[in-house]
């Protein structure tokens, strides 16, 4: 542990904006990605219901 | 179409080439649903540990203070763009000469996960490149590559999107990811190639230019974004392929036997 407190490591010896900056977005962006995953899983779902549905109406 | 209504739930394999059942969706959809939460729970598990190393642990550096550790993201996100590209090229072109369908669906899956860690090596090299260079961009070989490279996925996303027909829209990708291939090589070699204001490989065949604990902090965050990367990717995968077999039988009995 090299820091001495929890205020100088927030600080990043001046660099916060930058340091935080990089990690922040990166962590945003993952998260982000997770959300679309699941919001396309679901469009899929619907799309096999919906195929389903259709080829039933068709029998 | 009528046909593709009444696929037979397993079809027959050859008998001595049992990994060869995996290119078949049915068999590879809940294999990839079993991976998912190891290589989730590796990649926190990892990043984790890496955060800690990299953050915690690892002193500042001599010239950089603290603005170096940004390397501990930057490095592997951009690691993973070429690597994902390179995995993209290679399914797409695979899927172009053997026709087969979940190859072309692995490279339109692997897309946007790269198009993504393409983004944040930009990024983490604006935000790095402000207090070392005091530049956020550069017109440099190494920045211009990498940009090009964006534009490479955005391309091969937007051609697929624009093309009705699935599978029409895999070759037309394939040609485009297989051209855009070069461009992997040049990005890796440009700070050799070129003098540019970039610096060098962190690692090269003489051993890594930097601290121990600095070297294990990159590979721990590394192998984290690694794990993240297939997992994102094999989700988009199976949701690629219950889209696209959506009329299949075996992708209806699948939902109804797993019900969330």
């Amino acid at each position: 542990m090299i820091w001495d407190s929890w205020s100088d490591f927030l600080a990043m010896g001046g660099y916060a904006r930058y340091v935080w900056g990089s990690f922040g977005v990166v962590l945003v962006a993952l998260g982000v990605e997770q959300l679309m995953l699941a919001l396309q899983r679901e469009d899929a779902e619907t799309a096999v219901r919906l195929a389903s549905l259709q080829q039933r109406g068709r029998q | 179409m009528s046909a593709s209504h009444t696929l037979p739930a397993a079809r027959p394999f050859s008998g001595g080439k049992r990994w060869l059942r995996y290119a078949a969706p049915q068999a590879f959809f809940p294999l990839a649903g079993r991976l998912l939460p190891w290589l989730l729970g590796a990649a926190l598990l990892l990043a984790a540990a890496g955060l800690y190393l990299g953050l915690l642990v690892a002193p500042p550096d001599r010239q950089q203070g603290d603005a170096y550790r940004i390397i501990f993201i930057h490095v592997p996100a951009a690691w993973l763009s070429m690597v994902i590209y390179v995995a993209m090229a290679f399914w797409a072109g695979i899927g172009l000469v053997f026709n087969t369908r979940l190859s072309s669906m692995m490279a339109s899956a692997l897309a946007p996960t790269g198009a993504l860690f393409t983004f944040l090596a930009l990024w983490t090299g604006a935000l790095w490149g402000k207090p070392t260079w005091g530049a956020w961009w550069v017109w440099d070989a190494r920045l211009t590559s990498e940009l090009l490279l964006l534009f490479l996925y955005l391309g091969f996303m937007a051609l697929q999107a624009a093309i009705d027909d699935p599978r029409r829209a895999d070759r037309a990708g394939a040609v485009l990811a297989l051209a855009g291939v070069v461009n992997v090589p040049v990005i890796y070699f440009s700070v050799q190639w070129w003098n540019t204001l970039h610096q060098g490989s962190s690692l090269s065949a003489r051993g890594a230019s930097m601290a121990p604990i600095v070297l294990q902090a990159m590979l721990v965050m590394t192998l984290a974004l690694w794990a993240y990367a297939i997992a994102a990717v094999l989700q988009r995968l199976r949701n690629i392929v219950l889209e696209r077999e959506r009329h299949t039988e075996w992708v209806r009995q699948y939902l109804a036997e797993n019900k969330r």
